[in-house]
């Protein structure tokens, strides 16, 4: 059973919280939406769901138009940001609600609640009351009821926001495999590039309501289409340097320069941003084509056994994802090698011209 | 061995309170203590009598039939506006200018002190001069709560249920706006039919805010006295002569200081018994689930 939006938009009292988007989910896939607060993720997941209508385009499954179906006659389950689960009903009982409504028989019913329970690993808490329970225990819960009726589809509302890190992780893996064996489409909504990666599947990358690339995971990471999806799905955020292309070299401005390589020559001479990972640029070189910038510090940001090391020359900034904890002064004077093969080229309309040739290693 | 440091000086800490409780409570209340258990002439003969005065009043056929009267009558009206509040609140509207309009019409009616609701309906069910009492004899109905009991003790609940539902109401309207927007989604993707709603997700979330509806109601009904009091002085006869009403015809009618003011003590701690056993056994329900 696939889902297929064609030319779905909704607005909003005059504003275009989705605009104009076209996707098509197959069966047996896991689709991360990745986006920033507010790029229409949720709104997205709602006119999959039918919980809101489209104003213009339709929504289909198998191929049937299902735009004005009420979500009630569809068959499909969501798990929240909050835990949410009926507070004063077991965890057993919370578990069966879906069952139960759909009037399937009781002993079918224990069966599967105590699979569901047991898969997500909440079957020692079944009589207790949700409250009673963690944040996680609870986000199993509702994970809990969302798998146990077969829907065809499932989506995934930032479930694990709440949680703390370990935890996140941990759910994260299961979630994961969950799904390897389902054939239904799951839909995962985040703000989180490395989630995306960490859950792989395929990507769409949304922003301002508008679906900029949807592909397999890891393609996207590396063949962004433009600009903005480079940033969007880059954590810290692709850096971007305007430059020009000459007849063999690539100008940043008057003093920062280098040959164009085998990589850059086929661009045509002209006016480019050039996009560099945070993480591919480095404190010693890496090549010999690495070009070395000296550079002051702005920032050394410590997050958790990783720095994010934001420093700018006279006439660019850039930011530094390196492992490891490094302490810097504010201000002080360091060299930092650009790795001058490792570029994304963007033309001046932010399309991707080009993109490094994946590394080996 | 640990030895506990005892520090004194957070009995200072503790002093405010204690001066602020014992002006408001403790001492108001040892005066009617005091009082309960002295038979009072004037203000330099008076004798101890024990629990004389408590004897008396637990005796009191009038206070008995009070008592029940006002049982009958916090009970008749709780029953009244808990669901009917619950129900003005799921029907209010949830957004927009109709949500503040409907927010102040329901509120209006708490704005308007008791004894003017007595007036109000005083003259509204006249048959003479009140819309009420002209449109129930215009329907044939046989209305009039001078003479009739029943009809008495109906008008003194509408009242009460007017003016006091809306409180409900707004308490069970505020509980709902409390829960996200996420239980309905999932209810409906669950398939769940409106009762389910109610039941399972709005009812278990309003129980916070019901208990106190719960408290404050009997609490508050239970020492009614202006209402019936204005609308017919506690009659015909005695039929809507309260718990309060009988105290004051005691104290003040009869000049019975002693007596009254022991039965002032049995009064509250009726009170705080009804309250407490509802409070208790709502917790322990929460609890055992």
């Amino acid at each position: 059973m696939s889902l297929t939006l064609q030319n779905v938009s909704r607005v909003v009292d005059g504003e275009t919280w989705i605009d104009n988007v076209n996707l098509t989910l197959e069966p047996g896939s896991f689709n991360v939406l990745l986006g920033r607060t507010l790029s229409g993720k949720t709104t997205l997941m709602r006119l999959m769901a039918g919980l809101d209508r489209p104003n213009t385009g339709k929504i289909l499954m198998n191929g049937v138009d299902v735009t004005g179906m009420a979500v009630r006659e569809r068959n499909i389950s969501m798990v929240y940001q909050q835990f949410i689960n009926y507070p004063n009903l077991s965890v057993y009982e919370n578990i069966a609600s879906p069952l139960r409504l759909a009037k399937i028989a009781k002993n079918e019913i224990d069966k599967r609640v105590r699979e569901t329970a047991e898969m997500l690993r909440i079957d020692p808490f079944l009589d207790r009351l949700p409250l009673q329970l963690s944040g996680g225990q609870q986000q199993r819960t509702a994970m809990a009821r969302a798998l146990v009726k077969d829907s065809q589809i499932i989506l995934f509302d930032e479930p694990l926001v709440n949680l703390d890190y370990k935890l996140r992780e941990e759910l994260r893996q299961e979630l994961r495999a969950l799904f390897k064996a389902r054939n239904c489409i799951a839909v995962y909504a985040t703000t989180e590039p490395n989630e995306a990666l960490a859950l792989g599947g395929n990507t769409a990358v949304m922003h301002e309501g508008k679906l900029l690339q949807m592909g397999p995971t890891a393609e996207v990471y590396h063949q962004p289409k433009d600009i903005i999806t480079a940033e969007m799905f880059s954590e810290p955020p692709i850096n971007v340097v305007p430059g020009r292309v000459s007849e063999n070299e690539v100008t940043f401005d008057e003093t920062v320069h280098f040959q164009l390589n085998s990589d850059l020559r086929q661009l045509t001479p002209g006016q480019y941003q050039f996009g560099v990972r945070a993480s591919h640029i480095g404190l010693v070189p890496h090549s010999d084509d690495d070009l070395e910038l000296p550079v002051k510090v702005d920032l050394a940001e410590i997050s958790g056994s990783e720095t994010f090391l934001h420093v700018h020359n006279p006439h660019f900034d850039l930011v530094l994802h390196l492992s490891g904890v490094h302490e810097y002064q504010v201000d002080q004077d360091i060299k930092v090698y650009f790795p001058t093969h490792k570029l994304y080229a963007f033309d001046s309309q932010g399309k991707m011209v080009h993109s490094p040739a994946r590394m080996r290693d | 061995m640990q030895t506990k440091v005892e520090n004194n000086k957070a009995w200072f800490l503790v002093l405010p309170v204690f001066i602020i409780v014992a002006f408001s409570a403790i001492i108001p209340l040892m005066t009617v203590v005091n009082y309960s258990v002295q038979d009072i002439f004037d203000q330099n003969t008076s004798y101890f009598v024990g629990v004389e005065w408590f004897k008396q009043v637990m005796l009191d056929s009038r206070l008995h039939d009070a008592l029940i009267r006002q049982f009958i009558f916090s009970f008749t009206i709780l029953l009244i506006e808990i669901p009917l509040g619950i129900g003005v609140a799921l029907m209010m509207p949830t957004k927009g200018r109709s949500a503040s309009l409907c927010l102040i019409l329901v509120a209006l009616p708490l704005l308007i002190p008791w004894n003017v609701v007595g007036t109000i309906w005083q003259i509204f069910g006249r048959e003479d001069i009140g819309l009420f009492g002209a449109f129930m004899s215009f329907i044939g109905v046989d209305y009039n709560y001078a003479s009739n009991p029943i009809d008495a003790w109906s008008t003194v609940v509408l009242m009460d249920v007017w003016h006091w539902t809306p409180l409900v109401a707004l308490l069970c309207y505020s509980g709902l706006r409390a829960i996200p927007e996420m239980y309905y989604q999932a209810a409906r993707i669950d398939r769940a039919s409106r009762w389910a709603v109610f039941r399972y997700i709005q009812l278990p979330k309003l129980t916070s805010v019901l208990i106190i509806g719960v408290l404050l109601r009997f609490m508050d009904s239970f020492m009614i006295y202006t209402e019936p009091f204005v609308l017919t002085g506690g009659g015909p006869g005695s039929s809507t002569t309260f718990l309060s009403q009988a105290l004051v015809q005691q104290a003040i009618g009869q000049f019975d200081l002693g007596p009254a003011a022991a039965f002032s003590l049995v009064y509250f701690l009726i009170i705080l018994l009804v309250c407490w056993v509802f409070y208790t056994t709502i917790m322990n329900n929460q609890k055992d689930k």
